[in-house]
């Protein structure tokens, strides 16, 4: 069960044109920046991307989104990005927004093998248009369809050689939810070890979701907004 | 009038001992100054955390630590992480007791509007459509006019929507006011040195006043 690839360029090799991704993170938090710089490189085009956030422009999906790769990106929240918001208000890129919970939960079904989720959100919005509404007990629900995703790319903090994956502080956000979800699942990881290192009782994504793994080297992990308190000097 | 601090500092006084909360991005997020000190509150984070603490120390921030508006933070003892999925299904499930957030426009029967200005601003509803539409406890904190001097409180929302029947309550520079479940906005206090008639004059949805409407206590 050994899942080890060389690294990035290896872990996308069979990436296609036109196909669907997902890649994990919260805005530039939890990105698995190794795979997106091969994709980058390796310039395939027409991808559909499945991620809370659309990256900054010098960073995270952003990067793809310059080099036209993006056909379509499906996302709950795409402020942070000038060149996203002018391919979209020119028409060059489709985009689909969606609430951030029914993003999560669309991952989350397509890896609980369940064809769809009803959810109060978006009822009563533009979200709700064309789409099956049932009535629980007094309330409506939105019917929302499990994701198919070619790849899942995700990011976790240590993984094991068969893929258990351990996620680290607020950068494991959607990484879990979207690893479940994948037909190839690729994880780029800061640690790689042997199987019996991690306890297995703190697995968060166990390996048998986990297609491909490696260790990325020298991590960016660019900071988005940079908040401190002053330190008391007196 | 009360500034941002002060909206933020009145929103403060719904909050109650043992409470869950979730505080949106801008004037919400100042809420968490001014918990009153001794009550027992935890901070939710959207994007996977329970018991948010204040900003890290300059030169501890974490890239791995960050809350929903994507600034650095720290943890708390008895803070927890998760993901996005459980996140949003604690939110679904009610386990989250009030929810602050912003708005663009309100309509006096609780829709509310702040996710997208057609042709002008796409910047996506991020959680907000998921948390309007599960919470039981929603208080809006948003200036009361926008920057053309036109009303945010109407009697229907021009904006698409980002949930329908939903916001309890408004507390805005100019006072404290509800959304009744009948419609029309109910006036509750008005802010330091503001007048009904200026309420009235900003107010563009149905305005209920009843009796003497006292000045608000910070």
């Amino acid at each position: 069960m050994n899942k080890v690839v060389s690294g990035a360029d290896e872990a996308i090799h069979d990436i296609q044109d036109g196909m669907t991704l997902m890649l994990g993170g919260f805005g530039l938090c939890g990105l698995p920046e190794k795979c997106i710089a091969a994709l980058v490189k390796k310039g395939v085009k027409n991808l559909t991307c499945i991620s809370n956030n659309a990256g900054v422009d010098d960073f995270g999906i952003g990067l793809m989104l310059k080099q036209r790769q993006v056909k379509k990106m499906i996302s709950s929240y795409v402020g942070e990005n000038a060149e996203f918001e002018r391919q979209l208000l020119s028409g060059e890129l489709e985009v689909e927004l969606i609430p951030q919970g029914t993003l999560a939960t669309r991952c989350m079904a397509a890896g609980y093998g369940m064809p769809a989720i009803f959810t109060p959100a978006g009822i009563g919005t533009e979200v709700a248009i064309g789409k099956e509404v049932r009535n629980f007990n007094g309330k409506d629900y939105l019917m929302e369809m499990a994701f198919s995703a070619d790849f899942a790319i995700v990011k976790a903090w240590k993984g094991d050689t068969m893929g258990n994956l351990v996620y680290r502080s607020t950068a494991r956000n959607f990484n879990p939810v979207m690893a479940m979800a994948g037909k190839v699942t690729i994880a780029e990881v800061e640690e790689l070890v042997e199987p019996g290192e991690l306890d297995p009782d703190h697995i968060h994504t166990p390996g048998i979701y986990v297609h491909r793994i490696f260790k990325g080297e020298n991590y960016e992990k660019r900071i988005e907004q940079r908040t401190v308190r002053k330190r008391d000097h007196a | 009038m009360l500034d941002k601090e002060g909206i933020a500092k009145r929103i403060a006084k719904e909050i109650k001992d043992g409470y869950y909360v979730n505080l949106g991005i801008g004037i919400p997020t100042l809420v968490a100054n001014y918990i009153p000190e001794g009550m027992d509150v935890v901070l939710q984070s959207e994007n996977g955390l329970l018991g948010m603490g204040p900003f890290p120390l300059e030169g501890e921030e974490d890239p791995d630590m960050i809350n929903a508006g994507k600034q650095t933070i720290t943890t708390l003892p008895g803070s927890a992480i998760f993901d996005s999925a459980m996140s949003f299904g604690m939110i679904r499930a009610k386990k989250v007791n009030l929810t602050i957030l912003g708005a663009m426009e309100v309509s006096e029967n609780g829709d509310i509007a702040n996710w997208k200005i057609p042709g002008k601003m796409v910047k996506g509803m991020g959680g907000a459509m998921d948390l309007v539409a599960s919470a039981d406890n929603i208080i809006v904190a948003m200036q009361h006019v926008n920057k053309a001097g036109e009303s945010k409180l109407l009697s229907k929302c021009s904006l698409p929507l980002t949930g329908v029947h939903c916001v309890k309550k408004i507390v805005t520079e100019l006072g404290v006011l509800d959304v009744l479940p009948e419609g029309g906005f109910k006036l509750l206090e008005r802010a330091p040195g503001v007048s009904v008639e200026e309420i009235k004059a900003a107010t563009a949805g149905k305005l209920i006043i009843e009796g003497e409407i006292p000045e608000m206590a910070l």
